[in-house]
């Protein structure tokens, strides 16, 4: 099975609009995961009919009894969080769990409470099976919330046996990043030619290195600047990266999105050739790699 | 007095509103930005400040002294995140998984671990022009960026009026950077996916308490952006700005050009922008 991965580094390069487009090219032959459990927006396109939903409970918080309490302060040298005040009050959003004040407190007057923290789900596309989920607002362990998809996705995608499995990811380089890279066969890192782009690109590329996760390039919106577009190509050339596409700005991506559809399903002009191209590349190469 | 600028979804422009928006403040009075994305940070491509310090930021993670351990297990026992594994002769730290809470040091009865820093990123810091800027950058991959994130805010100067720009999301990194503002501005744009991650936005609002305004961006106006509208009239957070599609500015922010420096007519947005916010600012200072 290859286990295809779209990030970006940078938010707002395209990663969902062409994970949409590339369910539909599959022909039904994938499971999907929507790895971005802050602002999950893979199913927006995708028409899903939920099946399952499960709460995701990971973490507990410290909640204090001031009954029991003495106020003798122990609890509040200790926490490295900053979350209890000094008039003892425990700020749920700045706990993180650890457990150290209830361990220490002498009058155990500090219980942990275990918090659900989101939701996962189950859903049903016309193309596939998609698991993805909504992260409590605010909360923590995102990482391990983009894990749980994941493994979810792949075990399914194994017991269906797709060829695919393809994460929808998160933008930025942290702990949801690093979980949706975890096992990846691929990863497709969409990029604009930006200067925020190529500076995101560098550091997400470091960090697909780092978790040796072979990775390829789509330049999109190409045309936006040519020069920064060139800048990339030379620097994934310099460092044996393949630049899997050049797509430029179409009108109908935007069209397409505007109308919560696939481009590929939208329109049949070149916005929709390109893509199908890409993921002709990016698919072919992954089993090329067995 | 700090504003800080966030956004549910990725690329919809908070980088280009909070720079712009410094950078108009600052005709006025004295302005520090903290780029609190520290995952990928871009303020400094468009801010270009001469970056004149730069220093390591760690996480206190624990070293074991095997002499005094005697394999009782009982830091493994503690600790929340399955950081420290004890085994017969053994024991292992996964230093990644370690949120630097102390608990293995402190409960150690043999007192035989103590804390090491760990370097999770660089803080850097320098002028650019009138502004004082600070940036923090998670090495890659680092998974934590929350407490760097936290390194960054403690430099916040109470004498001057603060940008804070804040990553993607509605986790805890944005947590970490808006809290503590006095506004926050939301950057969206009129997509179903915008609106989708507006409302994931205005709820981390709610929950955070704090007060804020709506920025459209590559806004087309009319029928589209209607949803938008009514939502944010009945949650009652006020449209601030409408940023119009402008390939003029698009071309400039490829190019890391700050558009108020280049077109007049993006001075007047967000100088618009700016009486807009619940500001005083002394003339003159």
């Amino acid at each position: 099975m290859e286990e295809i991965v779209v990030i970006s580094g940078k938010g707002g390069t395209g990663k969902t609009t062409l994970a949409a487009s590339f369910a539909v090219l599959a022909g039904g032959d994938l499971v999907l995961a929507d790895a971005d459990v802050d602002a999950a927006n893979l199913s927006l396109l995708l028409t899903p009919e939920q099946l399952e939903s499960h709460p995701f409970i990971a973490s507990s918080v410290a909640v204090l009894d001031r009954e029991r309490c003495t106020e003798c302060g122990l609890c509040r040298e200790l926490c490295r969080f900053d979350a209890i005040s000094e008039d003892y009050r425990i700020e749920p959003i700045s706990c993180e769990g650890c457990t150290v004040c209830s361990r220490a407190c002498p009058e155990e007057a500090i219980a942990m409470e275990e918090v659900v923290s989101g939701h996962w789900f189950l859903s049903q596309t016309p193309y596939g099976k998609l698991v993805h989920a909504r992260l409590g607002i605010a909360e923590e362990n995102s990482g391990r919330l983009v894990t749980l998809v994941r493994n979810e996705a792949r075990e399914l995608a194994k017991a269906e046996q797709k060829k695919y499995l393809l994460t929808d990811g998160p933008p930025g380089i942290g702990c949801p990043v690093i979980a949706s890279l975890s096992g990846a066969t691929k990863a497709l890192i969409v990029t604009e030619p930006t200067i925020s782009g190529i500076h995101d690109l560098k550091r997400v590329l470091q960090v697909c290195r780092q978790f040796d996760v072979p990775p390829a390039v789509c330049i999109n919106r190409c045309d936006l600047d040519e020069e920064n577009t060139r800048t990339i190509e030379a620097y994934c050339a310099g460092e044996s990266v393949e630049v899997a596409a050049k797509i430029p700005f179409y009108r109908e991506v935007t069209e397409a999105l505007i109308r919560a559809k696939p481009v590929v399903s939208y329109t049949e002009g070149p916005a929709a050739a390109d893509i199908a191209r890409l993921w002709g590349n990016i698919s072919a190469n992954g089993s090329q790699a067995d | 007095m700090i504003i800080a600028i966030a956004s549910g979804k990725g690329g919809t422009g908070k980088t280009t509103v909070a720079t712009n928006l410094a950078l108009v403040i600052s005709e006025k009075t004295k302005v520090q930005f903290l780029d609190c994305d520290v995952e990928e940070p871009n303020a400094h491509l468009f801010l270009k400040p001469e970056l004149q310090s730069s220093e390591p930021v760690s996480i206190p993670v624990p070293r074991v002294d095997l002499e005094r351990c005697t394999y009782c297990g009982i830091c493994a026992e503690v600790c929340a995140f399955n950081a420290i594994m004890v085994g017969k002769e053994t024991v292992l730290v996964f230093e990644p998984l370690c949120h630097g809470c102390g608990g293995c040091t402190y409960f150690c009865p043999e007192k035989a671990i103590s804390e090491v820093d760990r370097p999770i990123g660089v803080l850097e810091k320098g002028p650019a022009g009138p502004l004082s800027f600070v940036h923090g950058k998670l090495n890659p991959g680092e998974a934590l960026s929350p407490p760097l994130i936290k390194a960054v805010k403690k430099t916040v100067d109470p004498s001057a009026l603060t940008i804070v720009d804040a990553a993607p999301g509605a986790s805890c990194p944005v947590v970490e950077a808006i809290q503590g503002s006095d506004y926050c501005l939301l950057v969206t744009e009129p997509t179903p996916f915008g609106l989708n991650d507006l409302i994931i936005a205005v709820e981390l609002l709610k929950k955070l308490n704090l007060p804020g305004g709506v920025v459209i961006n590559r806004s087309l106006g009319g029928e589209g952006e209607a949803e938008m509208e009514s939502y944010c009239r009945q949650e009652g957070v006020p449209i601030l700005l409408r940023m119009p599609w402008d390939r003029e500015l698009a071309s400039l922010y490829a190019r890391g050009e700050p558009a108020v420096a280049h077109l007049p007519a993006w001075r007047k947005h967000f100088a618009g922008l700016l009486e807009q916010l619940p500001v005083e600012i002394e003339e003159g200072r």
